[in-house]
Parts: C-alpha cells; structure tokens; sequence
C-alpha cells in the first residue's frame, strides 16, 4: 500500500477504532453506521477527498448480521488515492444517515441503493426510487430477489410457452 | 383503439422539489417525456416553467433499466463480458476495458505488450467515433444538420476497421481477461494509417462550420455554466469536470495499459459553459489521433493474450496434441475460473469521465456482485443547476453538451 | 419510368385500387423516432449518408406519433417504458405498422430477467421481425423491404374488420 494511503488509514483507525482490510493495494477500512458522517466530512475537509465516486452496496444473504455493507468510494485528485469506507447493517431496518450533506453526488446514489436493496437513508431530501417503476414492491439487487428468468423458446417446447407467452392483443 | 385522456402532471408527489410558485398554480409543470428527439435517449424532464424559462428541472430516468447487475451475477466471468458492451452502447469498447482490466486485477493476471497496445488503439479510436456521435447529434440539436451527415460517414470509416478486427461494428467483445481475442489481420495498419491521414482535415473542416460561426456561437456562449466547486460535489468527472477548469484524467493520473509510454496533452478550459465542453471534446479527438499515431508506430511484436491457460483458453491447434490443454479448455468452457473471495474497484476514463467496476467475487466462478460506475449518473444530476434561469431552447443545447447515454445511466 | 410507358400516347392507367393505395402507402412511409438503445445508433447510421433509408422513402423521422406511420422499436424495452410505448402506439393513426428491431425487441436478446420485456410483441403487434445485436444497416433495410412486399399483398377485405 501507498506511504500516504498507509497514514490516512491509521487517522481513520485512530478515530475511529476502525478495522481495515487491504487487497491488491486498495484499503478497504470498515466504520459502523453511527461514525460514517464524520469519517466523510474528515476525509473530504482534512484528507482533501474531494470526489466521491460512487455508493453502492453489497447482499450478503443468508448471512442475517451482517447482511448489507454499504460502500463508498472516495477519491483524492491532489493527492491522487483512493479509499474504500464500507459500512455493515444489519438485515432488520437497515438504516443509515445521509451523505448528501457532505457530497451532492450522493443523492441520486443512495436513492439507487434504496431502489435496489432496501437500505433507508434518514434525512435524505428526496427518498423516491430512481430506476423501478414507482409502484414496484420489491427491492431487486437482493439475494432472495428471482432473476426473472424466462424459459427460453426451442423447437420441442415450443408450442407450451407459446401458449403462455402474453401477446399483446391489436 | 383505448380511450385515454389528456392528464395534467399533479404537483403533488415533486412537492418537495419544485418552488412555492407551482403549488399555487402560477408556474406550469412540463413534461419532456421519455419519447423526444433532442433527449439522446429514454429521458424524462419535469421541467417547471415560467413562461418560457425554466424554474426547476427533475430527470427521471429508469426507462432504460436493463438489470445488468444482476443478470452478470449468474453467469460466469467470461460470458458475462457481452452485457458489458451494450451498457454505453456508445462506447462498447471502453465497456470491454473497464471489465476485464476489474477481472485482471482481481485474479491477478499479466496483458502481453502487444495486447495492451492494441487496447489502447482500439479504445482511441472508440473514443473518437463516441465524439463524433456526440458532436453529430448535438450540432443537429442546434439545427446545424450537415455536420450530422459528415460524422457518421467520418464514423463508418472507424466501424469499418471494428469490423476487420473482430467481425462486428459495434458490439465487439474483442477484448479479453489476459489479452485480446485474437490478432489483428494484416490490413489493420493500413486502414489505421487511412484514418490518421484523413481524420485531421476532416475535425478542420468540422471546426470551420461551427467554432467561430455566430449562430452557433450565440447559442452556446454563456449557457449552462458549471462552476468547479459543482463540479466536484456532483462528482461530474470527463470532458464535463476539465470543461471547469479542474485538470483530472485517469489516462494521465493513474496510467493504465501502457498510456505512460504515448506523449499527449489532457484539454482544460476555465469557462465551464456548453461552449468550453464543445471545444474540450474536438481538441480531444486531435489528441486521441496523436496517442493512435504513437502506439502504432511502437506496435511491439509478440502474444496477444497471456500464457496463464488457468484463465486464458489454450489455441485449438493444441488441444488434440496436450493433454492439459485438453483440461484446460474442459474446465474453461464448462465452469469457468474461480476469483479469489475479494473486492476490487478499477477504473478506465471512458469518453464520458470514469468509469469504474467494483467487482467482488467468492470463490467461485461467477461475480457475486458487480457495479458500474458509470458517468453518465452523475454528469446528469448537474444539469438541474445547469438549466435554471435558462430558456428551454437551450435546454436543449445543454443537454446536448453534456453527452449523456441512457444505457450508461440505467444500467 | 413505369408508369410513362403504360401511358404512351392514350394518358389512361388501368390498376386496381389495392394496387394504388398500397404503392402510396409503402412509398412513403414515414417512421417514427423510437429509438431506445444501441439500434437507435444503428437506425440513425441507416438514415445518414452511407446506407441512405430516404431511397426507400423513409426521408424524415417524425417524432410526433401523430404523423408517422411506421414505429420501429430499436432497443431493448423495460417494465418501466412498456405503457409508454402502447401509448405511443395507440396515438399513431391508422394503417400502421411495426417493426422490431434488434434481438432485444424480438424476443429479449441478451438480457433475461425482471427488468426487460422479453419480445416487445408482448406490448404491440409487430409485424416485421429484424434479426441482430444490432442488426447491421443493411439488415434493417432488409427489413423495411420485406414490410413493403407485406404491405404490397395487403388485400382490403382483411383489413376491413367487422
């Protein structure tokens, strides 16, 4: 891992009591759902990580607690690094405050992760779903989501999906 | 034929988006649905007018949602690589690249110089036909409808050598985990040499239609202002962020596939206006011929794709001699190969900003989860602070300026 | 050319009225700007200059349903922009035709799942089938021929529906 990587990593464990997990030069730092404000506003005010690229999030169905880990991305254009923040929730109301505060990015981001799997951000301006119909029930990116798979059409069981297929009517 | 009836858009479920002045009737709430000729795509805007200008602007979007993520988590690595062509359809190759640079960092795999070479020309010239895509259909959307015409026949010529390479125009899957599929045939140089002879005068002629004329000047000078600070909150990265003035390029910051050894400049412009994005884009193209110039003048001789038959399928000419190719190839076409239980996130600076893949696997031989992130998300929510205060004429041309692509944003 | 030949000297023309109204129905028939995904791209590059549609008749793309009288579905369609499209299709008026084009709008192409409608026959009647991931210009001009030769065998007794 970077030196400089390798020292914000150790404010960011300092602070926070933060565990951290390194792969293939990337830093992967863990902090619970409560320090994810500060840790932000640390890294952007003080660490100059000014661009946050990306929120997701990641099922971990069966695996009840804990069952999301919701990641985010931030990147340092002066100083050039990455680093990874992941936050676990449990698979009961998950819930975590927002960071459209800190990064306007996030908005449409955690209105995704919603969509998708069901986390809620509390005090976000604009909690609708983004990529789903608005009167979907389900949140899809879930593990225990179907695929939504159709049998494909081949010569011997042509007719019977035929007849199952629905058609549109003139 | 079904009965419908005409419904004005209720204010109630944007209350909270739109100024005081819709509840009470005195602005209009528009809608620019999903079928427009000026949206590039399935883009719905709730636009709220006062007249003619514009008060607020919602995008909805999701009318493209195609379920890539997780239609990839159930199939294995390598076919899962032909859903990645078709998310920035117009960028398949960049997609291509993204993908199997996450897949290569993951299982830790070498590229042989010669396959990154040809990477890096491939995803130029991708870059190139993306920009006259974007310049074709913007120019029209400001009623200059010759240069439409002049760049998708410029584009043809481009499509022309995908098709030599890897037998598609658009959807190539050309590249691979470890290398290339196969080698170029050997009138690639030569039709790559056509094109940097042609190319230069052509992006001329293009820039003496519109870069000083005064009607294209007039609608796009001063129009869609995009401060840096904007910028970067909104996470907007591309020609969008160096449009601001903010000097970020992962071709030049984090060097991938061999762009350390190609000598090119990274266009800057402080204004942050739909005219500063236009003149970043052309200056763009010229820089992407330089980089193609110099990577096919340095073309090293050699493998196109790695050695690593653990990932890499061996040729047919040794499956019926070696008995571990046999193996290999079994293993590879039945069940794929395994990924450590890890998570990476790689990024490659596509034509319209980065455009990252965070890909985890588990052990096994399919992603168990696998993100995009594309530009076109983000470069989209700025146009809310872009479009206030303007006219819905130049809504359009913002839009325009900005290069979003639905299949990027939906996903 | 044909028909100064027939003329020569006498000024007359003898046709059936199918024959008439099917030679002014497919030569000029106007599509509609559809275009969703990747064979948007692929459609707009048969407009432009190298693979010319306006020789086939086809020289304006009508946004506007109202004027159009062919809609092709270039792309991939989702849950979410299914009502749009029949929308769409119901404010088009009569005769109109459809064609699919690409795999994802004959049947789903690639993407098997919740999100994508498998086949947009199961939003509109289609009537011309084009093949491809996307279908090569060429192969979409080969499809818009083949709905002219369909619509050139229109009889008016199956069109006139009780």
């Amino acid at each position: 891992m970077d030196n400089k990587l390798e020292k914000i990593v150790q404010v960011l464990q300092g602070k926070f009591n933060a565990t951290f997990e390194e792969f293939r030069g990337e830093a992967h730092v863990f902090v619970s759902a409560e320090q994810i404000i500060e840790a932000l506003t640390l890294l952007r005010d003080e660490q100059d990580f000014a661009l946050l690229s990306t929120v997701t999030a990641v099922d971990y169905w069966p695996q009840e607690s804990p069952r999301f880990h919701v990641i985010y991305q931030l990147t340092s254009l002066t100083q050039n690094l990455s680093v990874q923040l992941r936050v676990p929730l449990n698979g009961s109301q998950p819930k975590v405050r927002t960071a459209t505060g800190i990064f306007q990015s996030a908005n449409w981001r955690e209105r995704e992760v919603y969509d998708m799997f069901g986390i809620e951000f509390e005090g976000h301006p604009d909690p609708r779903r983004i990529l789903m119909p608005e009167d979907f029930k389900d949140h899809p990116l879930r593990k225990d989501f179907p695929l939504g798979y159709e049998e494909p059409q081949f010569t011997f069981n042509f007719d019977e999906i035929d007849l199952r297929k629905p058609y549109a009517k003139e | 034929m079904s009965e419908f009836q005409l419904q004005e858009i209720p204010v109630g479920p944007y209350k909270h988006l739109v100024s005081e002045r819709a509840l009470t009737g005195e602005t209009m709430l528009l809608n620019m649905g999903p079928q427009h000729p000026s949206t590039h795509g399935v883009l719905r805007l709730l636009l709220e007018l006062d007249g003619e200008t514009i008060v607020n602007c919602i995008p909805d979007i999701g009318y493209l949602h195609t379920g890539v993520e997780k239609n990839m988590e159930a199939k294995t690595y390598q076919k899962a690589e032909v859903m990645s062509d078709r998310l920035d359809y117009m960028n398949p190759i960049g997609n291509n690249l993204a993908y199997v640079m996450a897949v290569e960092k993951l299982v830790d795999l070498d590229v042989p110089e010669r396959a990154q070479a040809l990477r890096v020309i491939l995803a130029e010239l991708q870059r190139i036909s993306s920009h006259l895509v974007w310049l074709g259909t913007s120019a029209l959307d400001v009623a200059a409808m010759s240069v439409f015409l002049y760049c998708f026949r410029e584009r043809e010529q481009i499509l022309d050598i995908f098709e030599l390479v890897s037998g598609q125009r658009m959807m190539t899957t050309y590249l691979r985990p470890g290398g290339v599929w196969r080698d170029v045939p050997v009138e690639f140089e030569a039709a790559v040499r056509d094109v940097l002879k042609v190319f230069p005068k052509r992006i001329d002629e293009y820039e003496a239609l519109l870069t000083n004329n005064p009607l294209f000047l007039d609608r796009v000078a001063g129009i869609g202002k995009l401060s840096k600070e904007d910028a970067l909150s909104f996470g907007a990265t591309g020609p969008n962020l160096r449009a601001s003035g903010v000097d970020w390029d992962l071709r030049k910051a984090r060097p991938y596939s061999g762009y350390e050894q190609y000598d090119f400049v990274v266009p800057t412009n402080p204004t942050g206006d739909v005219r500063a994005r236009y003149l970043v884009r052309v200056r763009e193209m010229r820089e992407s011929l330089k980089i193609i110039e110099q990577a096919l003048n340095k073309l090293p001789l050699g493998p196109v794709h790695s050695e690593n038959r653990k990932f890499v399928p061996p040729p047919r000419s040794e499956i019926g001699v070696s008995m571990e190719s046999l193996i290999h190839h079994f293993k590879l076409w039945t069940e794929g190969f395994p990924a450590p239980k890890a998570s990476i996130y790689s990024a490659v600076e596509s034509p319209r900003g980065e455009l990252g893949v965070y890909l985890e696997g588990d052990g096994g031989p399919k992603p168990y989860r696998i993100h995009w992130r594309t530009p076109s998300f983000e470069n989209l929510e700025i146009l809310p602070i872009m479009s206030k205060g303007h006219l819905v004429a130049d809504l359009v041309a913002i839009i325009g300026s900005v290069d979003i692509v639905l299949g990027d944003i939906d996903r | 050319m044909g028909v100064e030949q027939k003329l020569a000297n006498m000024g007359v023309v003898t046709t059936t009225l199918e024959t008439a109204v099917n030679w002014g129905r497919t030569n000029a028939m106007w599509p509609m700007l559809f275009g969703l995904a990747c064979c948007a791209i692929e459609m707009m590059a048969a407009q432009a200059a190298n693979f010319d549609m306006s020789r086939f008749g086809m020289e304006l793309m009508r946004p506007s349903p109202r004027q159009s009288d062919l809609m092709i579905v270039a792309g991939r369609v989702s849950k979410k922009m299914g009502p749009v499209l029949r929308r769409l299709y119901d404010q088009m008026p009569e005769p109109k035709w459809v064609i699919a084009m690409g795999d994802c709008a004959s049947c789903g192409g690639v993407f098997n799942n919740y999100a994508i409608f498998q086949g947009v026959d199961e939003v509109v009647p289609v009537d011309v089938y084009v093949a491809g991931c996307p279908p090569r210009p060429e192969a979409l001009i080969h499809g818009v021929v083949t709905l002219h030769e369909k619509v050139k065998a229109e009889k008016f007794k199956d069109l006139a529906k009780a």
